[in-house]
C-alpha cells in the first residue's frame, strides 16, 4: 500500500514545467529592464551635459563629473527645498495615517448609525480628480489665509490620501478576529489601549502599503505648490526644480541631478519598508 | 467563591431574539456544560455572561451583585476563546502579562503568577515562542494560561476543543478536568459536542433555539431526558424515537402489538423513545416483537451496532455483540426491554412519567 509508483503520465512533463518557469522568467526580467530603464537614464543623465544628452542619450557617463549637482547646490535653494518637502511630505503622511487608522478601525469595527454612508462616502472621494477642484480650493485656501502657506498643501493631501487609507485599511481590519479584541477586552484594556497594543501593531502591514501609496504622489506633487506656494522660502523640491526649466532653454543635465536627488529619499523608503509592504500584500493570500 | 444567576435573560440582535428569557443558577465551583446544535444560543449566552454582548432584558447575577451594567474585566471573568484569540505580535510570556499588568499588579507579582501557571500547564520552554511557532494543542494552553493568570472566580471556555484533532482532543479533556479539580474555579464551558459535555460536566444544559430545554447531571440527561429534544441530542447512536397508540396494558408500535407492564397513564397515541441499549434482536420474530428489515451493521471492535428500519420507516439503532452480526436485509424481531423505554407525550414532546 505504502509503495507508490509514479508511471511516465503522472509526472508533469519535464519541458512543460521548465517551459513556463521559462516564460514567466523571461517575462519578469524584461519587466525589471523596463522598470529601471527611466531610472537608469535619469541617473546617467544628471552626469552629463545637456549637449552630451542629446547627443548620446544611453551612453555611459563620467561619473566624476559632479558639475550638475554642485551647480544645484550653489544656484538654488536645494537644501531649503528638501527640507520643504519633507516637512509637507511627512505631515501630510502623520495626518493621513493616524485619521485613516483610526477612522478605518472604527467603520470596520463599531456599529453605529450612518457607518455605512461614511464609508461609501470615503470612497466616493477615490473618483474625484481634486484637480478639478482647483479654484474654489484656491479660493478656499484664501478665505483660510493659508496661500503662501505649507498649511495649504497639507490640508489638501491628507484629503487625498485619505480615501485610499481608509479603503485599504478598512478592508484589512475587517480581515483581523473580532476575538482578539474581545480578549483584550476581559483582559481589561480600554478601548484606546486595544487600538494601540492589539491593533496597531497587527495592522502595520496595511498601513505601509498605504503609506506607500500615498507618499509618492505626494512627494512627487508638482500642481499644488505651483498654485498655492509663491514664496521662494516655501516651495518643494519639485517645484524648485523649475528653476532649470528656463522658457527657451533648459538645462536638462542639473534638471535630472535635481530629480535624482529628489527620487533617491522614496527609494529609499521604498527598500527599507519593501518587506513589509510584500508581507502586507500577500497576508490574508496565504492561510 | 462564585453564585452565577440569571433571571430571565434575553438577547436582541435588531429587532430577531435569540435568547428567550433564560433562567439559571450556577453554584460554586461547579463545572457547568452549554450544549446544543450551533445557533441555539449557546456561545450567545456566554458572551452575555463575559459582558462582551450588553444584556437585552433580565438580569445576571454574580455573588449576588448585579453584574449587567459591569465592564468584562471587573467582573473576575476570564475567557478562553474558540480561536485562542492569542495576540499574535506578542511572546507566550507577553500575551499572559497583558492582562495581569493591566490589573494593576506589580512587576513581580505579575512574574510570580506567570511562572506559577507556567510551571501548571508545562509552558515553560515556551515563553519566548510567538504563538505562531506553536503547535495548535500548546496554543490551547497558552490560552488557558491567559485565563489563569488573572485568577478569576468564574472560567468560560467557548469550544476550547474545536480545532485540535481527535488524539489531542481527548488529551486536553483530562488536562481541562485535571485543572477544575486544582484551581477549583467555577466553569462554564460551550460545545456542541455530547461526549465532551458527558464526560467533563457535573451539570449540563441543553439549549435548543435561545431555550434551556433541560438542566441536569449527565446521568439524569441519559436517563430521564425531559422531551424529545434533550432524548435524541444525548447519547450516540441517537434514541429511536416512534409513534405508537396504546390500548389497554398494549402497545401498537409500527404493524406489531407489544404487550407492555409499565406504561404512562391514559389511552390514546404517544411517542416511544428507544435506546441501543434497550433492544434485544432476534433472528426470527416472535409474538410481541417488532418486525423490522436490517439495512447494515457497524462493527467497533468491543461492540456492534446493528440498524434496522421498521413498517413505518423509522430507522433504529440496536447494539449487539460483535459476534451476533445480521446481514443487510435479513428480518428481524425487536424485543423491548420495558423499563429502558422513554414514553413523550405525542402533542408537545414532552416526557411522560410511566
Amino acid at each position: 500500500m505504502s509503495t507508490v509508483t509514479t508511471t511516465y503520465s503522472d509526472r508533469p512533463g519535464l519541458i512543460a514545467t521548465l517551459g513556463r518557469d521559462g516564460l514567466i522568467q523571461i517575462i519578469l526580467i524584461a519587466n525589471t529592464f523596463i522598470m529601471l530603464a527611466p531610472i537608469v537614464i535619469m541617473i546617467f543623465s544628471a552626469f552629463k551635459t545637456t549637449p552630451q544628452i542629446f547627443a548620446s542619450p544611453f551612453g555611459i557617463p563620467d561619473f566624476t563629473n559632479l558639475v550638475n549637482f554642485s551647480r544645484i547646490w550653489t544656484q538654488t535653494n536645494f537644501l531649503q527645498y528638501l527640507i520643504n518637502s519633507f516637512v509637507v511630505t511627512g505631515a501630510s503622511m502623520a495626518l493621513i495615517l493616524t485619521l485613516g487608522t483610526m477612522a478605518a478601525y472604527a467603520l470596520a469595527r463599531y456599529e453605529f448609525f450612518g457607518a455605512g454612508f461614511i464609508l461609501m462616502f470615503f470612497i466616493a472621494g477615490l473618483t474625484l480628480p481634486l484637480k478639478l477642484a482647483i479654484i474654489p480650493l484656491f479660493m478656499l485656501m484664501r478665505d483660510l489665509g493659508i496661500l503662501n502657506n505649507q498649511l495649504s498643501l497639507i490640508f489638501v493631501y491628507t484629503a487625498m490620501g485619505l480615501p485610499t487609507t481608509i479603503f485599504i485599511m478598512t478592508g484589512f481590519i475587517r480581515t483581523l478576529p473580532n476575538e482578539l479584541e474581545d480578549a483584550a477586552r476581559m483582559d481589561g484594556a480600554s478601548e484606546a489601549r486595544i487600538m494601540w497594543s492589539i491593533m496597531l501593531p497587527l495592522v502595520r502591514p496595511a498601513m505601509v502599503i498605504a503609506g506607500i501609496q500615498n507618499v509618492v504622489p505626494i512627494w512627487n506633487d508638482f500642481f499644488f505648490p505651483l498654485v498655492f506656494i509663491q514664496n521662494d522660502r516655501l516651495k518643494t523640491l519639485p517645484q524648485g526644480l523649475t528653476t532649470f526649466m528656463g522658457e527657451y532653454s533648459t538645462d536638462y543635465g542639473v534638471l535630472y541631478a535635481g530629480l535624482t536627488l529628489s527620487a533617491l529619499p522614496i527609494i529609499i523608503i521604498y527598500i527599507v519598508l519593501s518587506r513589509q509592504f510584500i508581507s502586507g500584500m500577500t497576508s490574508g493570500a496565504i492561510k | 467563591m462564585a453564585r452565577l444567576n440569571l433571571r430571565g435573560v434575553k438577547k436582541r440582535f435588531k429587532s430577531t431574539e435569540v435568547l428567550h428569557g433564560i433562567d439559571l443558577d450556577i453554584g460554586d465551583r461547579e463545572f457547568v456544560v452549554f450544549v446544543g446544535p450551533s445557533g441555539c444560543g449557546k456561545s450567545t449566552l456566554l458572551r452575555l455572561i463575559a459582558g462582551l454582548d450588553p444584556i437585552s432584558e433580565g438580569e445576571f447575577m454574580l455573588n449576588g451583585r448585579r453584574m449587567n451594567e459591569v465592564h468584562p474585566s471587573q467582573r473576575g471573568i476570564a475567557m478562553v476563546f474558540q480561536s485562542y484569540a492569542l495576540y499574535p505580535h506578542m511572546d507566550v510570556y507577553e500575551n499572559m502579562a497583558f492582562g495581569a499588568r493591566l490589573m494593576g499588579l506589580s512587576k513581580t507579582e505579575v512574574e510570580a503568577r506567570i511562572a506559577q501557571t507556567a510551571r501548571m500547564l508545562q509552558l515553560e520552554p515556551l515563553l519566548k515562542r510567538r504563538p505562531r511557532e506553536l503547535s495548535g494543542g500548546q496554543r490551547q494552553r497558552v490560552a488557558i494560561g491567559r485565563a489563569l493568570v488573572r485568577k478569576p472566580e468564574v472560567f468560560l471556555l467557548d469550544e476550547p476543543l474545536s480545532n485540535l484533532d481527535a488524539a489531542l482532543r481527548s488529551e486536553v479533556r483530562l488536562e481541562i478536568a485535571r485543572l477544575h479539580r486544582e484551581i477549583g474555579g467555577t466553569m462554564i464551558y460551550v460545545t456542541h459536542d455530547q461526549v465532551e459535555a458527558m464526560t467533563l460536566a457535573d451539570r449540563i444544559v441543553v439549549m435548543n433555539a435561545g431555550r434551556i430545554e433541560q438542566v441536569g447531571s449527565p446521568r439524569e440527561l441519559y436517563e430521564t431526558p425531559a422531551n424529545l429534544f434533550v432524548a435524541t441530542f444525548i447519547g450516540s447512536p441517537k434514541m429511536a424515537v416512534i409513534s405508537a397508540e396504546r390500548t389497554g396494558n398494549a402497545l401498537a408500535v409500527a404493524g406489531a402489538t407489544v404487550p407492555l407492564a409499565r406504561l404512562p397513564a391514559g389511552d390514546g397515541s404517544l411517542r416511544i423513545g428507544i435506546r441501543p441499549d434497550a433492544i434485544r434482536l432476534q433472528r426470527t420474530p416472535t409474538e410481541g416483537s417488532i418486525p423490522a428489515t436490517v439495512v447494515y451493521t457497524e462493527y467497533l471492535g468491543e461492540n456492534a451496532f446493528v440498524y434496522a428500519r421498521l413498517v413505518d420507516g423509522t430507522l433504529v439503532g440496536i447494539r449487539t455483540t460483535p459476534n451476533d452480526l445480521y446481514e443487510p436485509d435479513a428480518s428481524v424481531g425487536l424485543l423491548l426491554d420495558n423499563d429502558a423505554i422513554h414514553f413523550f407525550s405525542a402533542q408537545d414532546g414532552r416526557r411522560l412519567p410511566a
